[in-house]
């Protein structure tokens, strides 16, 4: 077996191929172990729940007396309705916005780009929140329209109003992945096919769109899963009668044992997994890389007159509608009483004196577990990016699959699991029961970011050359000091990127910490905003609250691209040294 | 596949990327049912001048015109005109049926037609029975026969090649050439293709023209240029040439004076056609001179230089030797065969230079 591992210096070998050969294996068994134990077997706990009877017998019984009940069957179809729905509105955002970046030369290009992160630095939950009080039936904009044009648009209403929050907060996924992939077209491609007689329409339906079409399915893939397993949304809107509502409801009232949350549960996994399953299937073997050595992107062209108004246009609607939820959001933060009225009426601090008196420990609270679980991410990452890129291992590739699959576990679910599998089982050496502490709050979120963090850790460590490391070891670095000496240094700037995306990404995560808090004092400032946001009087602090973790996470957004931006000139002018 | 021979001609056609001339004052005409080249080295202009043709770039004066019509202003895909990419950009979400029949489609051509006209594409260029695979699962020259069928399936009016064997390794690359050959004389189609390699172009092409920084340098046929050539330029790309500066000192009748800086004066009978005095580039290729061991017997039709062998290379057919002549370096060819023994470097030596084979060039 001594050849599967990396090639050891011949001088050395005799010494350190012991040492050499035990190091990567226990990593590789401590983290497949932690995988086991904190999301193979509570999801697995969770499918063998929704299979079998109270005696153990296995049965489908649990998801005919599912489907039979109305209440089920109605929440099964909305939550397809408006994942799907929401996913067609998305891509209707995107495509042109995305189309307008890679083809045309124009000042729009920076705006489009603000667009691509905007949405995604709010959570959706809060964003709801705020459009009801600029779209609301009540809103700002809808006071506007009944006062001048006598009609209102009912657009937050039940699940339109879903739609409309998902399909805001989630189009830059498409965005973001199809401009990757137009970038990458060859334009040869175009230039062949406008040679041959297409152009305007047809040429994007028949060449340009087709070739995206992998960075396009990536994205709507993504779009959907998020929007299929989304807790926060509808209950925040008062929307039930969906998938992620019913479990939590059940859950939370009828209790861990009650089979029809599991069922649902399986219901949600199944999903996520099909939708992501599709999507590489339909792609399969379709590598469509098509940039040419040598050869340029696509041309870009200027904009005639009309074309920039409309462009523009678009930019300009978009733009307006993805910053509501900001606006409503600070504008709220800041009222002093706000309903049926265009603005607020009166201006406030005490909404921050609030929560900064009393929200301390939740600012505490998310900083304690989101420090903690990006750290393990970033470690377990790192890991395994190591054992995937730079050893022989059997099954290493495992690894990477299972950590990626818990993109296809809803947090709801995966918290779900914990309950269950853990009920009754203690912390070591004493007598408090591991469900009642914050350990499994972090550790879900930990999980949950793992495959964000462990993609950050995969691009940095391809962009340190092999040779860096065999030139260590040739000069007399053993494994574990090349890896602390050279590799991690040269990884820094991908790793801090990889812990700050875990970071803000747990802060805001909702679904698993709604079920996993059992005491106010763990809750974290996710979890106030949406307890404050209950209550009108709360709304206030609710809101100051949201805006603090909006600062944090646009914050962190801004110093990991600068991370990444820096740790590539870094490593590119080390690689040319 | 029926063709109608298309004639192209380039009047006074300029461009340039802002302040950058790319192509400067091309003036060329490509007669019907021509095999034309476009050589130059990189960043000679020949690829622009040929996406210009195909009406991905815009000149900015001249004209351009297809059997007399000026097509300047015609967006690329009104112009039929086919091109076949260096990089074959065929589709790769496409079999390779779709690809040769996406043309068809765009003309809204009927189903009937579509098939037939595919088909027959394909078999003219051997890959019927993969119509149904995908661009990745070909070879290197099956893609390159794929962008083929595609681009002639529309019966163009003109066929334009960029580099085209240029992505196939050395073996391909003569086979292809030859199918190349064969296909543009079974469809009579006007044909101009782009390459740097003047051997491609000498063996494949009609005629070609010469272009260098954008200026077009002389259009012939290869034997013309290889023989004839306007300039120093066509001289050395064309083939190997010696090329020695200098002043035409004195002519009368019978004899010529050629002053060459670093070597002295030559004199040489006068050609038939004498050029005019002054600056002037005396050219020879150096397979036309001949070399011997000094003091040996000399042809007195020859002009003889004494000189040093530098360096020497045996190339097989012949041995390639670096001369020493004055302060310059001459290359000469000595045809090699079983027995001929090299002169080693440091050997001293004559080169004999053949008066009729020289050409003198203006500057």
């Amino acid at each position: 077996m001594s050849a599967s591992t990396l090639p050891v210096p011949a001088a050395g070998a005799p010494v350190r191929r012991t040492a050499a050969h035990w190091g990567p294996w226990l990593a590789f068994g401590l983290i497949t172990a932690f995988l086991l134990c904190f999301l193979v077997l509570p999801v697995g706990t969770v499918i063998y729940t929704a299979f079998v009877t109270d005696t153990g017998a296995l049965t489908v019984g649990h998801f005919t007396n599912f489907f039979n009940q109305g209440v089920f069957r109605e929440s099964f179809f909305n939550s397809l309705q408006v994942a799907l729905a929401s996913t067609f509105f998305a891509s209707v955002i995107a495509v042109p916005l995305a189309y307008l970046t890679v083809r045309f030369e124009f000042r729009g290009a920076l705006a489009i780009q603000t667009l691509g992160v905007l949405p995604l630095i709010m959570p959706p939950f809060v964003g709801a929140v705020a459009l009801q009080l600029i779209f609301g039936k009540n809103g700002s904009v809808n006071l506007l329209l009944d006062d001048w044009l006598g009609f209102t648009i009912p657009i937050m209403d039940g699940l339109v109003g879903v739609t409309f929050v998902e399909s805001i907060h989630y189009f830059p996924f498409i965005l973001l992945n199809l401009v990757a992939a137009m970038r990458n077209i060859d334009g040869a491609m175009e230039e062949s096919a406008l040679n041959l007689g297409a152009r305007g329409w047809r040429l994007f339906r028949r060449v340009i769109f087709p070739l995206a079409m992998p960075g396009y399915l990536a994205g709507a893939a993504l779009v959907f899963v998020k929007v299929f397993d989304d807790l926060g949304t509808p209950l925040v809107m008062g929307i039930t009668n969906m998938l992620a509502p019913q479990a939590y409801l059940r859950i939370t009232t009828a209790g861990v044992d009650d089979p029809l949350g599991y069922v649902i549960s399986v219901i949600m996994i199944a999903f996520s997994i099909l939708a992501l399953w599709l999507a590489a299937r339909v792609m399969k073997g379709r590598d469509y890389a098509t940039l040419q050595k040598g050869g340029g992107a696509l041309q870009k062209r200027r904009l005639s007159t009309w074309e920039s108004l409309l462009a523009y246009g678009w930019i300009v609607l978009v733009l307006l509608i993805v910053l509501a939820p900001h606006i409503g959001i600070l504008l709220m933060s800041f009222a002093q009483v706000w309903s049926f009225s265009v603005l607020p009426d009166a201006y406030t601090l005490a909404h921050y004196a609030t929560i900064f008196s009393d929200a301390k420990g939740m600012i505490g609270n998310t900083l304690l577990y989101c420090v903690l679980a990006a750290g393990l991410d970033v470690v377990i990452g790192t890991a395994i990016a190591y054992l995937i890129l730079r050893t022989r291992l059997p099954a290493r590739q495992w690894l990477d699959w299972l950590a990626s699959a818990a993109l296809a576990i809803p947090g709801l679910v995966l918290a779900i699991g914990y309950l269950r599998l853990f009920k009754g089982v203690t912390l070591p050496f004493t007598d408090t029961l591991v469900v009642q502490t914050w350990v499994l709050i972090m550790l879900a979120y930990a999980v949950r970011r793992l495959p964000y963090a462990l993609r950050s850790c995969m691009a940095a460590l391809q962009q340190v050359h092999v040779s860096l490391e065999e030139a260590a070891q040739s000069l007399g670095a053993s494994r574990l000091s090349t890896i602390r000496r050279v590799m991690v240094p040269l990884m820094a700037g991908g790793i801090l990127a990889g812990f700050v995306t875990s970071f803000i990404t747990a802060a805001v995560e909702l679904s698993a910490t709604l079920v996993l808090v059992s005491a106010e004092s763990q809750a974290p400032m996710s979890l106030g905003i949406y307890l404050y946001m209950q209550s009108i009087a709360g709304r206030g602090p609710g809101a100051a609250l949201a805006v603090l973790a909006v600062l944090v996470v646009a914050l962190g957004t801004y110093f990991s691209h600068r991370f990444v931006e820096r740790s590539r000139t870094t490593v590119a002018s080390t690689a040319k040294a | 596949m029926s063709t109608h021979k298309a004639s192209l001609e380039c009047r006074h056609i300029s461009l340039s990327y802002g302040a950058t001339p790319v192509l400067r004052d091309i003036t060329l005409k490509i007669e019907p049912g021509e095999f034309f080249a476009l050589l130059g080295p990189s960043g000679s202009g020949k690829s622009t001048l040929l996406r210009l043709i195909a009406g991905f770039n815009q000149h900015q004066s001249g004209e351009l015109l297809i059997d007399g019509q000026d097509i300047s202003g015609v967006p690329p895909h009104q112009r039929n005109i086919g091109m076949v990419f260096q990089s074959y950009a065929l589709w790769p979400h496409m079999t390779v049926w779709d690809n040769v029949a996406f043309g068809l489609v765009e003309r809204r051509e009927s189903r009937d037609t579509i098939r037939r006209k595919v088909g027959a594409a394909l078999e003219l260029v051997g890959l019927q029975d993969y119509a149904q695979r995908r661009p990745g699962q070909l070879s290197g020259g099956q893609q390159q026969r794929v962008a083929l069928a595609r681009t002639i399936v529309i019966e163009p009016k003109l066929l334009l090649l960029d580099e085209p064997l240029s992505n196939l390794d050395k073996k391909l690359r003569v086979q292809m050439r030859e199918e190349l050959k064969n296909l543009q004389r079974t469809l009579g189609l006007t044909t101009i293709f782009v390459t740097h390699d003047q051997e491609e172009a000498m063996t494949t092409a009609d005629r070609m023209a010469v272009l260098d920084q954008g200026v077009l340098q002389q259009v012939g046929t290869a034997a013309g240029l290889y023989d004839e050539p306007h300039n120093r330029f066509v001289a050395g790309f064309v083939g190997t040439a010696n090329l020695l500066a200098g002043t035409i000192a004195a002519l009368d009748g019978e004899t010529l004076c050629f002053d060459a800086p670093g070597l002295g004066r030559l004199t040489l009978p006068a050609p038939a056609r004498p050029p005019a005095l002054g600056a002037a580039t005396l050219a020879f290729r150096p397979h036309q001179m001949q070399i011997a061991a000094a003091g040996a017997a000399s042809d007195a039709a020859r002009v003889w230089l004494d000189g040093q062998v530098e360096s020497a290379e045996f190339l097989g057919e012949f041995s390639r030797y670096r001369v020493r002549v004055g302060d310059i370096a001459l290359i000469c060819d000595q045809p090699h065969d079983a027995g001929v023994v090299m002169f080693e470097p440091g050997a001293a030596v004559r080169l004999g230079i053949a008066p009729g084979q020289s050409r003198y060039l203006s500057a």
